[in-house]
């Protein structure tokens, strides 16, 4: 934990105006970006209460990083526009300039100066305080993330963990409205990576500053983010709450986007779902007639006898408080992976039935 | 638009003009100058010229890419003990410029000096009319000296070519069964093509520039004509006329070079795998290989070098330093010093144009920087001066009006020098400059710009110091050259101002040589810097570790 700031004093008298209120609201409208015949971004619209975290999520190329930079101002949309506070910045004509947006930005190799020692990168962005001062302020900004020692540091001793803060203390420096995040913690090995998140999520909450963490990964968007927006090839799919998309995923893409599901035909007709694994009752709202249906791990559980459907034991395989069995079922195009406790016993013949809930019934015809 | 973007903008435009300017005014001279010069010009200057012109440019780019390719292939394909050294020594008649080999060889050769002194002596002849020695002031003579020297243009890019590319290929064809006589002309000279027209290219541009070895050597090349139309004849439209037909020149090589080079593109960037598994030599085989690869070595550098430092220590010796030599020295850097300065904040601005500008006025404004660097010297010298006797004037005019007082931009200073030097040898600092800029993580400058820095604090704070090992090479490079350069020194000096190249060209045209050598010395010691540059980039290319994957 390297958290070890006193409560924010309130803001100095004439130090602050109405505009640098502690955090930003943005709206994105409509928003398109085309590279030569590659359309990045399709028409996104998107929308950040100030205070909020947002988590863009998506495989690389689906224009999550696009977004990142429309919103800083490295680059411009080719329609649609972007506010800030209600102030147009990008679209029609309007391009404001990066540098006068008041964002902040955490890239994902962290961009430090590797010319400059790490207390001229933090007060990098001060440059408008005067000397003394500036230096104070990124004095404070090192203390705070725990690395006050090492002022005279140059970036290339630094440790990635080290590295990622003294980013983070440089991006907050200057005390932004709204802080972006371009997986910053990719680069980071496994431990120091759940710390170091923690802990910057902690500083962004305790500023109240509103963020966009860009992920291509579910379990940080899950912990870091209010919301989710779920990005695929420029267009974006879903924008909820991590409970929302994963009960109610508009598409069987947003239901694989948080967790595993297994895809099977079924048919829908008079309130009842019939599917290779059973016949359940349908779900209200889901549509009629030929289905795809995406059933989370929860919904399928082993029955028994003469209660289910039979099913093969093809593999059996350690995973430590539960045994992954992978089993064959007839009319699944693959067979079934499942976790079963530990210590249960279990035969090569099983039976397999469904439970309500954590079922979810698309159309046919949407795309997988 | 901001007020600071507006000014980069028309400092942009101004640059641009300056850029296009020397090509501009010739075109203007050529098209209302004299009428009747120009039947005379036709009848009696230009068909010689271009004729004598071309037969040099012809037996340069044969011996070039003769030398430059079959060293290119010995250093490549076979290793023998002393292969590594060759490969270095290779490169050291870059650091001889034209007309200081020239003088040189005119000088070592003479009836009366050492070479020919030495064979009467060993064949007991006592009168140097009883030795018929070919004369070397002639075009044969003069295809041979440009050609030892200017070869390396040729081997440094087939070369890089031989070692990046060829490895497996080379060796899949010896797999086939193809002896080396056969591999070579089936599959590494094709292969090569375009490394070789690259060289070619720049050696016969580097041979159209000349200036010093053609006159010293008695050949009428279009750039002599230029020189002595407008020195001698004071005659402006008429060495504009031809500066435009060797600019026609310029063109149809640059065109020959592109056709040269064919659909097959210059891979210049790409990663040496390996290095290629030599054929090793041993015995008679390797001493040849080795005697081979020497001859150039020796007699584009070793001779001329070794013979200009034992003539300026006998100089030295006999009558102490050259008392203008020290003058000489100080005019050359202070020039060459001025020029480099203005040369690389210039050079800085327009590599960053993209980044300041936007990318498609920012590669336009680096394409015109080109274009000083592709005239050669006195078409440059000749295209500036209509432009500057204008601002000449008008800055009079202005003084005239009102100033009290005239300042002198034009040809009585060496402003003229100095922004003739600059518009020759941007391209160098550009070039290296933005070498320097594309090394730097994009993410770098964007963050930057997130801290609240505009585009040119950006350049300032952030990729000037990054870029700073490059654009320090690049003012180096660009200083050498200027300190070298003949053709537009020769012409655009102030009065009474000698450098060392042209303190070297007037002993030269005296017959004097003795006293040059000292000045043809420090000119080839200053022409070693970029040599050893480059021994230094190739070596460390070799070893550069692979960057993590992104």
């Amino acid at each position: 934990m390297f958290l070890r700031r006193k409560p924010a004093p309130p803001p100095a008298a004439g130090d602050v105006d109405a505009s640098t209120a502690p955090s930003a609201r943005l709206d994105i409208r409509g928003v398109s970006r085309r590279y030569g015949r590659t359309l990045a971004l399709d028409d996104v619209s998107l929308s950040l209460s100030p205070g909020e975290i947002l988590a863009v999520l998506g495989d690389s190329g689906c224009g999550k990083s696009t977004l990142l930079r429309l919103v800083a101002g490295l680059d411009t949309p080719d329609a649609g526009e972007i506010r800030i506070d209600g102030r147009r910045v990008a679209g029609s004509g309007v391009a404001e300039p990066p540098e006068t947006r008041g964002i902040g930005l955490m890239f994902q190799d962290y961009a430090l100066f590797p010319h400059l020692t790490v207390l001229a990168n933090v007060r990098f962005g001060l440059s408008h305080l005067p000397g003394a001062q500036a230096r104070a302020v990124a004095r404070e900004r090192l203390a705070e993330v725990g690395l006050a020692g090492r002022e005279a540091s140059y970036p290339a001793t630094l440790s990635g963990g080290e590295a990622q803060r003294i980013a983070l203390a440089r991006a907050l420096a200057p005390r932004p409205r709204m802080l972006l995040l371009d997986e910053p913690f990719s680069n980071l090995d496994a431990g120091t990576r759940e710390r170091v998140r923690a802990d910057t999520l902690a500083v962004l909450r305790q500023d109240g500053i509103s963020a966009i963490l860009v992920t291509h990964d579910a379990a940080e968007a899950v912990e870091f983010a209010d919301r989710i927006a779920l990005m695929r090839k420029g267009r974006l799919i879903q924008c909820d709450t991590a409970e929302t998309l994963y009960r109610s995923p508009v598409s069987p893409f947003a239901a694989r986007a948080l967790g595993d599901v297994v895809t099977v035909a079924g048919l829908a007709s008079g309130g009842r779902l019939t599917t290779p694994l059973g016949t359940v009752a349908l779900p209200t709202s889901a549509p009629e007639g030929s289905v795809q249906v995406c059933l989370r791990p929860e919904a399928i559980r082993i029955v028994p006898r003469g209660e289910g459907v039979p099913g093969r034991v093809l593999r059996r395989s350690f995973a430590g408080a539960s045994t992954r069995i992978d089993i064959e079922v007839a009319g699944l195009d693959a067979p079934l992976r499942l976790a079963a406790p530990a210590d249960d016993r279990v035969d090569e013949r099983i039976e397999l039935g469904l439970l309500e809930g954590g079922i979810l019934v698309f159309p046919r015809s949407e795309p997988t | 638009m901001t007020p600071a973007r507006g000014l980069l903008y028309a400092a942009a435009a101004v640059l641009a003009v300056i850029l296009l300017a020397p090509v501009v005014s010739l075109a203007v001279a050529a098209a209302d100058g004299s009428g009747e010069l120009w039947p005379h010009l036709a009848a009696y200057v230009l068909p010689q010229a271009i004729r004598e012109t071309g037969l040099l440019l012809g037996g340069v780019g044969i011996l070039v890419i003769g030398l430059g390719t079959g060293t290119a292939w010995l250093v490549s394909a076979f290793t023998f003990p002393g292969r590594r050294l060759l490969d270095a020594a290779l490169l050291l008649p870059l650091a001889v410029p034209t007309y200081v080999v020239a003088y040189a060889y005119l000088d070592l050769m003479h009836p009366l000096g050492p070479v020919q002194s030495g064979l009467r002596a060993l064949l007991g002849l006592s009168s140097p009319r009883d030795l018929s020695f070919p004369d070397l002031r002639s075009l044969p003579g003069c295809v041979l000296l440009l050609g030892f020297v200017l070869y390396p243009y040729v081997y440094l890019p087939t070369r890089a070519l031989f070692l990046m590319r060829a490895g497996t290929l080379l060796e899949a064809a010896r797999m086939l069964g193809a002896g080396p006589a056969r591999t070579f002309f089936r599959v590494a000279l094709p292969l090569a093509r375009p490394a070789i027209a690259l060289g070619t290219g720049l050696a016969l541009m580097e041979a159209l520039n000349d200036v010093g070895a053609a006159e010293f050597l008695g050949v009428r090349t279009l750039t002599v004509q230029v020189y002595a139309t407008w020195v001698n004849r004071s005659d402006l439209p008429g060495a504009a006329q031809i500066a435009l037909v060797m600019l026609a020149g310029v063109v149809g090589l640059v065109a020959l070079e592109r056709l040269a080079r064919g659909k097959r593109g210059y891979a210049g960037s790409g990663h040496r795998d390996r290095p290629t598994a030599r054929r090793a030599l041993s015995g008679w085989r390797a001493g040849l290989a080795l005697a081979l690869g020497l001859t150039p070595v020796l007699l584009g550098f070793g001779l001329p070098a070794g013979y200009l430092a034992w003539a300026a220590w006998r100089r030295l010796r006999g009558m102490g330093l050259p008392e203008t030599l020290a003058a000489q020295t100080l005019n050359t850097l202070l020039y060459a010093g001025a020029a480099t300065l203005v040369t690389v904040a210039v050079g800085v601005l327009v590599a960053a144009a993209p980044h300041l500008l936007g990318r498609r006025s920012g590669s336009a404004l680096i394409r015109a920087a080109g274009l000083g660097y592709a005239m050669p010297g006195t078409v440059l010298a000749v295209g500036l001066l209509a432009p500057l006797a204008l601002l000449d004037t008008g800055l009079n005019n202005l003084a005239g009006a009102g100033l009290g007082w005239a300042p002198a931009v034009g040809l009585g200073t060496g402003a003229a020098l100095v922004v003739a030097y600059t518009l020759r040898f941007l391209t160098i600092s550009v070039g290296a400059t933005e070498a320097g800029l594309a090394r730097i993580p994009s993410t770098l400058p964007d963050a930057a710009r997130m801290l609240g820095r505009g585009r040119f604090g950006t350049l300032l704070a952030v990729q000037v110091p990054l870029a700073w090992p490059a654009i320090l090479s690049g003012a180096l490079l660009a200083f050498v050259d200027m300190a070298k350069e003949l053709p537009v020194t020769l012409l655009l000096r102030p009065l009474n101002v000698e450098t060392l190249s042209t303190h070297l060209y007037g002993e030269a045209a005296r017959g004097t040589y003795e006293d040059g050598a000292a000045s043809a010395l420090l000119i080839v010691m200053t022409g070693l810097i970029p040599v050893a540059l480059l021994l230094r980039l190739d070596r460390g290319a070799g070893r550069q570790p692979s960057r993590p994957g992104a």
